[in-house]
Parts: C-alpha cells; structure tokens; sequence
C-alpha cells in the first residue's frame, strides 16, 4: 500500500518565503501569548497546596468553584481531571491550612477542602494531596533551562561534526521554532504547564530533530551523488524523497500519542497532547522550514565531499 | 546465499531469549502483602508463623499464602484494605519484639529470582504512598562550625597566653569567617603562626588595623566548607534511613537529590503526619559515667528488685536487651562531639572508634577522666519523638522518649578532646557504633518543601490505565506497519514487540522503578522505535523502483537506512541524556526510560529485522518483495 506518489516533485522551496515567513510569524504570535497570557504553570512550578477529588456522580466545575468560594477559598483553581466526576483543586494556602509554626499540614488542607466540598456535594472523597513550596518551581525552571541547553548544544555539536556547521544552525534554529511554537499553543489553550509537560517539550526537541537528520542526511546523499549540484534542485528532491517516511512516522508516533491521551489518563493528559503539538509542529518545521534555513546559510557541494588529504598530485589532475 | 553471518543470528536468539526471561517477572501481578522482621534476634519460626495465623483467623481475615522468608514472614492478601487490616492485627498480636510492615510481594515463580529476574519496583503514583522532598540546611552545618572553630581559637590563644580583645564570627554566614581582634602586632603575628599551624582547615590573613585594634581574619577553606555540606547531607540521609526503618516500610526510597535535598518515598504509608514525626524525631547522644559491674550482676537484680541507686538509672543495651547501670550525671552531650570514625588499632589489631569532640566538650571530658580512670563509661542514646492525637477534639501531645546505650567501656587513661573506644567485637560493630555515634542527630536542620500523598485506588487506577495505553498504542501501531508495509512491516510488527520486551528487561534489570511518566516514555519510545522500519521499507521501496533485484534492493535498502538511522539516533539519544540530567524524579524517570528505548529500538529495528528478513529471503530466488 503507497499513499504517496513517489514521482511527486513539489517545489517546496519555491514557496519559502511564503513558509519561513509564517513561521516567522508564528514565532512572534508564540512570543506575544507567552508574555502576555503567560503559561498556566502548574504546582511543581507555582508552589502551593493541590488535591484531586472524586465524585460519585457527574459534577459541574463552576459549582465545585462555588463551593470552594464559599469557605474563603476564591483563588482555587479547579480543572476536570478528564471526565465529569474528577477534579483537581489548586491554590496557595490559607492561614487554616497551616500549623502553629507557619507550614502547610497536608492533614489541615484535607479537612478544609473536604469540609468545604461536602457543603455542597456529600459525595465527594479526596483520591490525593499534595503541597509544593515554591523554591521547588525556581530550581526546575533552571534546571529545565540548563537541559535544554545541553541538548541544543549537544546536537549542534555533533552535527557540526557528522555534517557541517550550516547544518547544525539550521538544526537550531528550527528547533527553536519548534518549541517556541509548541510553546505558544499551549499557552493559547491555556494547557497546565507541569513538569510531565516540561518533559515533553524536551521530548519535542529529541522527536522534530531526528525529523531533520533524515531530511539532511538525504542532502548530503544527493550533495554527493550528484555530478551537477544546483542546492536548490538537490534540497527540493531530498524533502520530496523523505517525505513519505516523514509523515508516516509522524503518523504512527502521532496513533501512539493519541493513545496515550484517550486511555492512559490524566496524569499523562499534558504529556501527550504536548507531544501531539510538537509532532505536528516538528513535521511541518522539516518540510518547510530546516531546508530554506540550509539554502540561506549556503550549502554547497564542496562542503559537503568526504574530506580528502591535501595532495598536490590529486589536485592537478583534470 | 544470505548475506547475513551466522553469528548475528546467533547474537539476536540470546538477546532475545534473555529478554524474554528477564522481562517475564513483570507479567506476574504483584499481591499486597504484611511483612514480619524481627527486631532484637527475636526467633522467625514456625511457632511465629502459627501465632500470625491465629491472630488472623480470630479476626476473620483470610490469607492467600503464609510463608517464612529466608529471615522474615511474608503474609500476602487479596486486596490493599484486607493488608492494612491485616497489618494492625499483626502488629497488636505481636508486640515490641517484631517490626511489621506493608509490601508487595512478586508471585513470579522462584526460579526467576535465583537468575536475578526482578519485576519492575512500581513508583507511588503507580502504588500508593506518601513522598517527601526535604531541603537541608547546609549553612546551619556551616555556622555550627564556625563557632566551634571560634571556640577553639579562644582556647588557643588562651593557651598560647596571646591577649586578646574578641574572638566572633563575621560576615556572611555560609563563608564561615571569623574576626580575632589582638592588642599589638607581635600579638597579631603571633596568633597567626599558632592558629595556621594549630589548624590546617583555616586560613588566616591580616585585617585593617585601627589604633590598637589589630584585627586578623581567620576563614576556612572553601574545600573544607564543601566536604562539611556534603558529610552533613550523608550523615542525615542514614539518621533517616536509620528512623524510616524503625517506621517499618519495606524497601523505603531515602536519596539525595541535586546538591542539598532529599527525596523519601514511602510506598504503602497513607498517613504522613506518622512519617513525618518520625523524620523529623531528635536524638542525641550523651556521655555518662558507667557504673562498675562486670559481670552485669548488679544490672540484673536491680531489674529483678526494681530498686536502682539514687545517682544511677537502669537502661538496656542496644541490640542484646541486657540491663545495664549507668550514673545519672552527663559528661558530654552529642552536640559536643565533632567526629567519629571507626578504623583499626594499629599495636593490637583490634577495631576501634576515634571519637573527636569540641573545645567545651574535651575540657569536660578531661576533668572527668582524670579522676575516673579504670572506670567505665556509657554512651547512651536517646531519641525524643512527640505524638500528637485528637483526643475530643484537642491536640494532645506526648512526647515519646527512647533511651539506649549503644556502649560501655571501660576509661583507660586521661583525654580530652580525642579519644579512641577498643574492645569491640568486629570492624562492623565499629563502624555501626562510629555512624550511630555521628548520625544520632540530623547534622543539619532539614524542611520539608513538598509533599503528596497518593491513595492506593488512584495508583490502582494509573496502572491499568497506563497499561492500556500502551497495549492499545501498539496494537494500532502494529496493525498500522502491516497494513502498509505488508511483509516488511510484519517483520518490523515482530521487532517492535520485542522492543517492549527488550526494553522492559533491561528496564528490569538495572532496576528502574516504574512510574507514570515511565508509562509515558514506553508508549513514545514504541511510537518511535518504528521509525527505523520505515526508513529500512521506505529505503527498500526506493531502490527497487529503480530498478534492483530483490536481494540488492534489500542489501542496500539496509545498508542506506544504516547511516540515516544512527545520526537520527544519536541526536535523540543526546535529547534523552539530557532529560535523565534533569534533577526531578518524574522527568528522569521518563528520560531514563527513553534512553535506554533509544538503544534497544536500534537493535530490534535493524538486526532484528535483518536477520528476519534473511532468513525468510535468504537462499530463495526472487521475483519481487512484499513491502
């Protein structure tokens, strides 16, 4: 079975101006949702006290909200754990929450939440709770920051050094794009930004990459292959020639994803759909994005051939 | 003829079978179970075993196996709630003689754990439990420090009969430096020379000097700083081992994380104010004038009596449970004492402890010494933990005291600030008194700065739920490569399975515990673990429309794909590396499983499928490839 026309040329370089120039425009609108809406950071990063609560019969999120209002609890933030009948509750402590010396007591905020909840619905039970100090949030930021500095580095490196070095910016440059972008969609959907999320983002960048080193290792086939080398002609066969590869392992990551989000629960709900984003967004940045990138920097055929030694007898022969 | 050598076939049928054998332990189901240990040599017998099975029968609580277990008694139920009932029963039935604690017990068969073929621990979000990250406070260690160095330049200068005017810390607290302002500048050289040569951990420089105040700045080194921060942590990571096990979790989760927290897991424990008062208990230490009684005659009729001299107190010995006298007065405490460590006597060969204390404390130690040798000398250890409980509706506190003497030697000369114990009976007992000694107390104040509790139904359902997903999303994938890849994508279907099954023994073996993340990285590592099948196919394809006889078309579509499959690897495997760096808990454990996902995909994807696909190929004539 083929679902693609393998004769099929299309120019996608012939529209790059038209492509770099949306996803430079998607960079922006990313940057500006990120600054403006924020990301809806979740307790590892914020701090503060979190519990999950299940009820027995369907409930409405405005009325858990109510209920919590009601006992002097207006900031919580409640969100459906998938389904009508579990919820999670997130909010900064209040003074009943913590004990004499001024810290949270896990015990104190499952009574004042239950008491609080059972007003309304005496169907409710806690399944978890958990509290996080804030100190926590700062250190994963950085940390998060550090491992994806390691991993753009690293891979700049090493494909500076497996191809060449109009690779590895291209390579980065997309990369940036692509988790800028996944990014802003998630804070346009107002997504819970956790640390499952967190993870997936870095598995983002690992994903779109390895998306770009088949595309660029066909490159580099064709570089050297070909007797007339035309990098425009050559970019343009290499995307046409992975991209059936491209979007049927989009395609079979992406069933995995789905999978993952349908059935395996809440707690990976983030995770997967994180993941469902940058795929797309990584498969796009591949086909459109990393070869207009190579074609500005200036690859060439030269830079490309096996490096031989300097031999003046080579050299003079036609 | 195949072009594929027959040591790789060879190659892929161990790895396979080992995998096969390894990942196996984690298809048995896991029971709940109550596990007995004792506590001081108690014996685990049958006559244990049959007073645990009355306990239960009595109370109607039905067992699903009741067994000893090299040295302790596993009791496994059919449910959390039978376990937990179970649990208190047992422990009422058993009294102070036998610890009893919550665990799940493997139901693989016994062969495979005399291999070494473990199932997967599963993770609290996937079992239930409690979890604590707790931050040390490495400059309290620090300033503890440098008011004993403070106090010990007083006593030198004193000694040295160097006048001066203040002796006091100075500057910012995590440096540990400390001011000494002198009268003139012989005194202030003089000093210099006593203290640099006296203490090799500090360095001393000259300060400004004002009229007659001539100030000398002594500061520690900054590697002596980082080892102190770094023992502190060491030394209360094994103070809470040391308390979590007194708790009765089995296999608790104590490890330090990044440079100053600490992450304790306890799988099972539903209620953390429990933990927590354990974790956070104090214990010190206190030196204590021995009473002499060789042969413990005296010790044992006034236990029998109840009658114990006015000055003197009845303890027992750690361990042993023999009574022991000891004089009420305290020499020193365990605040006074800086280090101890266990090594061997060099003239009798004997372990031994050496045991430094602080100015205060070696002061004390010498007066009392200096009239008492010959007698003995008893450490005890004393531990205060309160409890607090809701009796109608108030708080009511009681302080729970454990008190024990973990030695009782005999003082064979006069010393003060170092002194060796001997006469101990082997180099663990040494090193277990030497790390009791230090680790008494936490060396630093810890917070708790997060903590979850994850009730047992909610990792119940994590469980089932993750294992779905990934059953589903490979089913689908499966169903996806052989639709679209015929032949080839069944052959990519098969090592796609044993990708699973590859990566959950390894997984297996290394002994990564099994979380929800964990789950997450599976499913995406099969998602992308195919990716290599499509480039091989894709390849494959390729090179037979233009124009290659099936089996050149194989060859090269492998030999192609080969390059493509390890640069795209490599970077994913950086991507991974640097996940596994991240200091948290649920992202490691998603980059861990990711990493090694990478590494065994590209065995499964390429030689696996290869030496399938030669030997359905091989030494056949071909017209065309089912791909």
């Amino acid at each position: 079975m083929e679902i693609f026309n393998h004769n099929a040329n299309v120019n996608f370089l012939g529209m790059r101006r038209i492509s770099v120039g949306i996803a430079v425009l998607l960079m922006l609108a990313s940057l500006a949702l990120i600054f403006t809406k924020g990301l809806n950071y979740g307790l590892d990063f914020t701090g503060g006290v979190s519990v999950e609560a299940a009820y027995q019969q369907p409930v409405d999120i405005g009325q858990v909200r109510q209920a919590l209002a009601e006992h002097g609890m207006e900031n919580a933030v409640v969100q459906s754990l998938g389904g009508t009948r579990e919820v999670s509750i997130r909010m900064q402590p209040t003074a009943e929450m913590k004990d004499e010396k001024g810290l949270v007591n896990l015990d104190r905020v499952a009574d004042v939440v239950t008491k609080a909840l059972k007003a309304a619905r005496p169907d409710v039970t806690l399944k978890s709770r958990s509290s996080v100090s804030s100190q926590v949030g700062e250190e994963l930021r950085s940390d998060g920051t550090i491992a994806a500095l390691f991993v753009i580095i690293g891979i700049g490196l090493y494909l500076g050094i497996r191809f060449e070095w109009r690779f590895a910016a291209a390579a980065i440059v997309t990369e940036f794009h692509d988790v800028l972008v996944t990014l802003g969609v998630i804070a346009l959907v107002r997504r819970e930004f956790d640390l499952t999320v967190l993870a997936s983002v870095l598995a983002v960048i690992g994903y779109s990459i390895n998306d770009k080193v088949v595309v660029f290792d066909r490159i580099r086939e064709l570089f050297r292959l070909a007797r007339k080398a035309e990098p425009e002609e050559i970019l343009n066969r290499s995307i046409n020639n992975t991209l059936s590869r491209t979007i049927i392992t989009s395609l079979f990551t992406g069933i995995t994803m789905a999978a993952l989000y349908f059935i395996g629960g809440p707690v990976v709900h983030g995770f997967a759909i994180t993941m469902l984003i940058g795929i797309v967004v990584g498969t796009l940045s591949s086909i459109f994005i990393a070869s207009p990138l190579l074609l500005w920097f200036g690859v060439s055929k030269q830079d490309l051939m096996p490096k031989t030694k300097n031999d003046p007898e080579l050299a003079r022969r036609p | 003829m195949s072009d594929f050598p027959r040591w790789k076939y060879a190659l892929v049928a161990v790895v396979l079978l080992l995998g096969i054998v390894y990942a196996l332990p984690n298809a048995f189901p896991p029971v709940p179970s109550v596990q007995v240990a004792a506590v001081h040599g108690a014996p685990v017998d049958a006559a244990l075993q049959q007073k645990v099975a009355d306990a239960l029968r009595k109370q109607n609580i039905a067992y699903r196996n009741l067994a000893i277990d090299g040295d302790h008694l596993v009791a496994s139920f059919a449910n959390a709630d039978v376990q937990a009932r179970a649990s208190d029963v047992v422990r009422v039935a058993l009294g102070d003689g036998y610890t009893v604690a919550l665990n799940l017990t493997s139901t693989a068969p016994r062969w495979l754990g005399a291999i070494g073929a473990r199932a997967m621990p599963l993770g609290l979000d996937l079992q239930g439990g409690v979890n604590f990250l707790m931050a040390v406070d490495q400059n309290a260690v620090i300033q503890k420090r440098r008011d004993g160095y403070a106090d010990n330049i007083r006593d030198l200068l004193r000694q040295k009969n160097i006048r001066y005017d203040s002796v006091a810390p100075t500057g910012d607290p995590s440096q540990a430096t400390i001011g000494v302002v002198l009268r003139s500048a012989a005194d202030r050289s003089a000093a210099s020379d006593a203290i640099a040569s006296e203490y090799a951990d500090l360095l001393v420089s000259d300060g400004p000097s004002t009229g007659d105040r001539y100030v000398l700045n002594v500061q520690a080194r900054p590697d002596k700083l980082r080892t102190l921060a770094q023992d502190a942590i060491t030394q209360n990571l094994s103070t809470l081992r040391n308390r979590i096990n007194a708790l009765g979790v089995s296999e608790p989760i104590i490890q330090k994380q990044g440079d100053s927290q600490i992450v304790v897991q306890l799988a099972g424990v539903q209620n953390p104010a429990e933990a927590k008062k354990t974790i956070g208990a104090q214990a010190t230490l206190e030196y204590h004038p021995g009473v002499m009684d060789p042969t413990g005659a005296l010790a044992m009729e006034a236990q029998r009596t109840g009658i114990v001299p006015p000055d003197q107190r009845l303890y027992h010995m750690r361990g042993s449970g023999r009574p022991v006298l000891v004089g009420k007065r305290v020499i020193v405490t365990g605040d006074e004492l800086a280090d101890a460590a266990s090594g061997v006597d060099q003239t009798t060969g004997t372990p031994k402890v050496d045991v430094t204390l602080n100015a205060s404390g070696a002061k004390k130690m010498l007066d009392y010494t200096s009239a008492n040798v010959g007698k003995p000398m008893a450490v005890v250890y004393v531990e205060r933990v309160v409890d607090t409980q809701m009796v109608d509706g108030k708080e009511v506190r009681t302080p729970k005291v454990t008190e024990e003497v973990i030695s009782n030697a005999t003082v064979q000369g006069v010393f003060g600030k170092q002194f060796q114990t001997t006469g101990l009976g082997s180099p663990k007992e040494a090193s277990e008194l030497a790390l009791l000694l230090k680790s008494g107390s936490l060396a630093a104040p810890m917070d708790i700065v997060s903590e979850q509790v994850i009730g047992p139904s909610l990792g119940q359902d994590n469980i089932q739920k993750g294992f779905r997903a990934v059953l589903i999303g490979l089913g689908v994938v499966l169903l996806a490569a052989a639709v679209y890849y015929k032949l080839f994508g069944l052959v990519a279907d098969i090592a796609l399975f044993f990708n699973l099954v590859l990566l959950l023994a390894v997984m297996s073996m290394i002994g990564v515990t099994l979380t929800m993340p964990g789950i997450a990285g599976i499913v995406l590592t099969l998602g992308m673990a195919i990716d290599a099948n499509v480039l091989i196919c894709e390849r494959v394809r390729e090179e037979l429309r233009n124009g290659s006889t099936p089996h050149a078309a194989i060859r090269a579509g492998y030999d192609k794909a080969w390059a493509t499959i390890l640069d795209a690897n490599v970077t994913h495997l950086i991507a991974a590396l640097a996940l596994t760096t991240m200091g948290s808990g649920p992202i490691k454990g998603f980059g861990v499983t990711l990493l090694i996902g990478i590494l065994t995909s590209m065995f499964t994807s390429v030689t696996v499928t290869h030496a399938i696909t030669a030997l359905i190929h091989g030494n056949r004539k071909l017209k065309t490839l089912s791909v």
